[in-house]
C-alpha cells in the first residue's frame, strides 16, 4: 500500500448568512483520490481556489474529510488516537514565513515540534542542530526570528518540520512570498530533503518548481484533472492553458524555437540547440 | 517611532547578568519594583539608581538600547510629573492664577518621575538580558506550583511567548497599513487630538482583522507541529539555578535591606 492514500475525499465548508442561517456548504474538494509513494516528489498545481491547500491540510488531519478517507502509513486521519502520530510523520511548511514561527529565537522555534512530541532534551538539542545545519541556518541559531529575511524565515520553518523527523513534508506554496534568491535556496533544500528520502508534496504556482517533481497533479474546482510526469504535462500546451496554468519560461522558449517537446530544463535545451 | 519600544527585545550577550536564571531575574525585577515604592527620599533613589546602573554596566548592554525604551513612555512620565507638580498642597513656591507649584509637589513629581524611569529601565533590563523564551519558561516554572489550584501556568507562558514573538510582526503590519493609508491621502499628523485619534480608526480596524488572520495561520502551524497543550511536553533548555543565582540572591537581599534602611536616613 502506498504511504499516503486518499480515497474519494470530499470536503465541504459550512457557510452561514449574516443571520447565522446555514447556506449551501461550499465544496472545496469533490471526490479526490490519489496515492503517494514513500520517497516520491509530488507537485500539486492549479488555479487559486482549486482546492490545493485544502487537500494539503487533509493529508495531516488539519482538516477532516466530510466523506471519503485519508490514510497515512495505514492510519486513518479520522481516527483521533493516531492524529499526533500522523502529524509527526507529515511535517508541513506554510506560505507565510512570518505567521508560522512560534518563538522569537531561531533555535527555540525549531525545538517547538520535538518539544511537543516529548523528545528528551539532549536529543532535541541534537535534532535542532542537525535541522539547522541542513537548511544552512546554523550560524543564525541565536538570532531573533524577526530580524531575518523572508527566505531565511522560511528555511527556519523547514528546519522546524525537519526536526520532528517526519517521513513526509507537505509544502504549501513555500516560495510564494519570497524573492528569487530566497526561492531558489528553498527549492534547493526541498530537493535535497527529497534526495535524503523524505517524501515531498509541493503545492506551487511556479511551474518551473513543479517541473522538479517526479509527478505533477493538476487540480481544478476541487478535483484532480491531471496526473502526469512533468515531461508529459509540459508537452501538452493546450492542456496547460485549459487548466489555467502557464508554461515555465524554458518550455515557452522551447516551443517558440520549435524544439523537441520532451525537453524540460534549460540544460537540456542548451544541449539541443 | 513604532520600533522604539525595547520591551521584549533581547540584546544577545554572554555577561553574568545574561547567564542568570530567568527566575532569578523575574524575582529580582519584582523586588526592585517593590523597592522603588518603598523608597521615600533622595538617598534611597541614589542607591536604587546606582545599583541599577551597576547591573547595566555588568550586562554590557549599550545605554542606547536602554534609553530607547524610555522615549516611548516619555509622555506618560511627563504627564505624571505635571499632575504631581500641580496637584499637591503645601508650601507654595510659585503661583499663577489657579496654578501653583508647591515644594512638596515638586518633590513628589521628581520622585515619581525618577521612580517611573527606574522602573522602566529596571524591567527592560530583564527583557534585554533574557531571551523571551527563557523568560516565559521561568515564569512557567515560577507559576507551576499554582497550577495545582487551577492556574493555567503553561498556557499563560505560551501566550506570553507568542505575544512577544508577534510584537514585531504586528508593528510591521501597522507600519504597512499606515503607509497604505497615507499613500491614499490619509492624514495622521495634523489636526487636534480628537481628529488624530479618529484618524487612527482606519488603522486599527485592518490591524484587528489581520491579527485574527495571523492568529489563525499560527494556530494551524502549531497544530501541524503537534502542539497539544502542556501535557507530555519536554523542553530543550533545562533551566537550573547556578552559583551566580545564589550570589544574585544574596546581593538582592542586601539591596532590599539597604533600601528599607534608607527610609530612616
Amino acid at each position: 500500500m502506498a504511504y499516503i492514500n486518499v480515497e474519494d475525499l470530499v470536503l465541504e465548508f459550512s457557510k452561514y448568512d449574516e443571520n447565522g442561517k446555514p447556506l449551501e456548504p461550499k465544496r472545496a474538494l469533490d471526490g479526490v483520490s490519489l496515492s503517494i509513494e514513500k520517497g516520491s516528489f509530488t507537485a500539486i498545481v492549479g488555479m487559486n481556489g482549486s482546492g490545493k491547500s485544502t487537500l494539503a491540510k487533509c493529508l495531516n488531519g488539519l482538516l477532516l474529510p466530510t466523506a471519503g478517507t485519508v490514510t497515512v502509513n495505514g492510519m486513518d486521519t479520522k481516527d483521533g488516537g493516531h492524529i499526533w502520530d500522523i502529524r509527526s510523520n507529515i511535517g508541513m511548511v506554510f506560505q507565510n514565513p512570518d505567521n508560522q514561527l512560534v518563538s522569537s529565537i531561531v533555535e527555540d522555534d525549531v525545538a517547538f515540534g520535538p518539544e511537543n512530541l516529548g523528545v528528551e532534551p539532549p536529543e532535541i538539542r541534537k535534532r535542532v542542530d542537525e535541522a539547522l545545519k541542513k537548511v544552512d541556518m546554523y550560524d543564525h541559531k541565536d538570532k531573533a526570528a524577526h530580524m531575518l529575511s523572508g527566505g531565511q524565515k522560511q528555511r527556519i520553518a523547514i528546519a522546524g518540520a525537519v526536526a520532528m523527523k517526519p517521513s513526509c513534508i507537505v509544502f504549501d506554496e513555500p516560495t510564494a512570498m519570497l524573492d528569487p534568491a530566497g526561492r531558489s535556496k528553498v527549492m534547493d533544500i526541498i530537493e535535497e530533503l527529497n534526495k535524503e528520502g523524505i517524501t515531498v508534496v509541493l503545492i506551487t504556482h511556479f511551474m518551473e518548481e513543479a517541473a522538479e517533481a517526479d509527478r505533477i497533479l493538476v487540480m481544478q474546482d476541487g478535483r484532480i484533472i491531471g496526473d502526469k510526469t512533468p515531461r508529459e504535462l509540459f508537452a501538452d500546451e493546450k492542456y496547460i492553458h485549459e487548466a489555467g496554468l502557464e508554461l515555465p519560461p524554458v518550455i515557452e522558449l522551447r516551443d517558440m524555437l520549435g524544439m523537441d517537446k520532451k525537453i524540460l530544463s534549460a540544460e537540456e535545451l542548451a544541449a539541443n540547440i | 517611532m513604532i520600533r522604539d519600544i525595547t520591551l521584549g527585545q533581547y540584546y544577545p550577550g554572554g555577561s553574568a547578568v545574561h547567564r542568570l536564571d530567568a527566575r532569578t531575574k523575574i524575582i529580582a525585577t519584582l523586588v526592585y519594583i517593590a523597592a522603588l515604592f518603598v523608597v521615600n527620599n533622595f538617598w534611597g533613589f541614589l542607591i536604587a539608581a546606582a545599583s541599577l546602573f551597576t547591573v547595566i554596566a555588568i550586562s554590557r548592554v549599550p545605554l542606547k538600547f536602554i534609553f530607547r525604551g524610555l522615549t516611548a513612555v516619555f509622555l506618560i512620565i511627563a504627564f505624571t510629573f505635571i499632575i504631581n507638580l500641580f496637584m499637591v498642597d503645601g508650601r507654595v513656591l510659585w503661583e499663577w492664577k489657579f496654578l501653583s507649584i508647591t515644594y512638596e509637589g515638586l518633590q513628589r513629581a521628581c520622585f515619581m518621575a525618577v521612580r517611573l524611569v527606574l522602573l522602566i529601565i529596571g524591567s527592560s533590563m530583564m527583557t534585554l538580558t533574557t531571551k523571551p523564551i527563557e523568560l516565559t519558561d521561568g515564569l512557567e516554572k515560577l507559576l507551576n506550583p499554582l497550577s495545582k489550584i487551577g492556574v493555567p501556568s503553561h498556557e499563560i507562558a505560551l501566550m506570553m511567548t507568542i505575544a512577544l514573538r508577534f510584537i514585531p510582526t504586528l508593528m510591521e503590519e501597522t507600519d504597512k497599513i499606515i503607509k497604505a493609508q497615507q499613500a491614499r491621502g490619509a492624514d495622521f499628523e495634523s489636526g487636534n487630538l480628537l481628529s488624530r485619534a479618529k484618524a487612527l480608526i482606519p488603522i486599527l480596524i485592518p490591524l484587528f482583522i489581520s491579527s485574527f488572520r495571523i492568529a489563525q495561520d499560527l494556530a494551524l502551524a502549531m497544530e501541524a507541529r503537534c502542539y497539544h497543550g502542556g501535557e507530555g511536553r519536554t523542553r530543550m533548555n533545562q533551566i537550573r539555578f547556578h552559583r551566580g543565582d545564589a550570589a544574585a540572591a544574596v546581593l538582592l537581599i542586601a539591596f532590599l535591606g539597604v533600601i528599607i534602611a534608607s527610609r530612616w536616613i
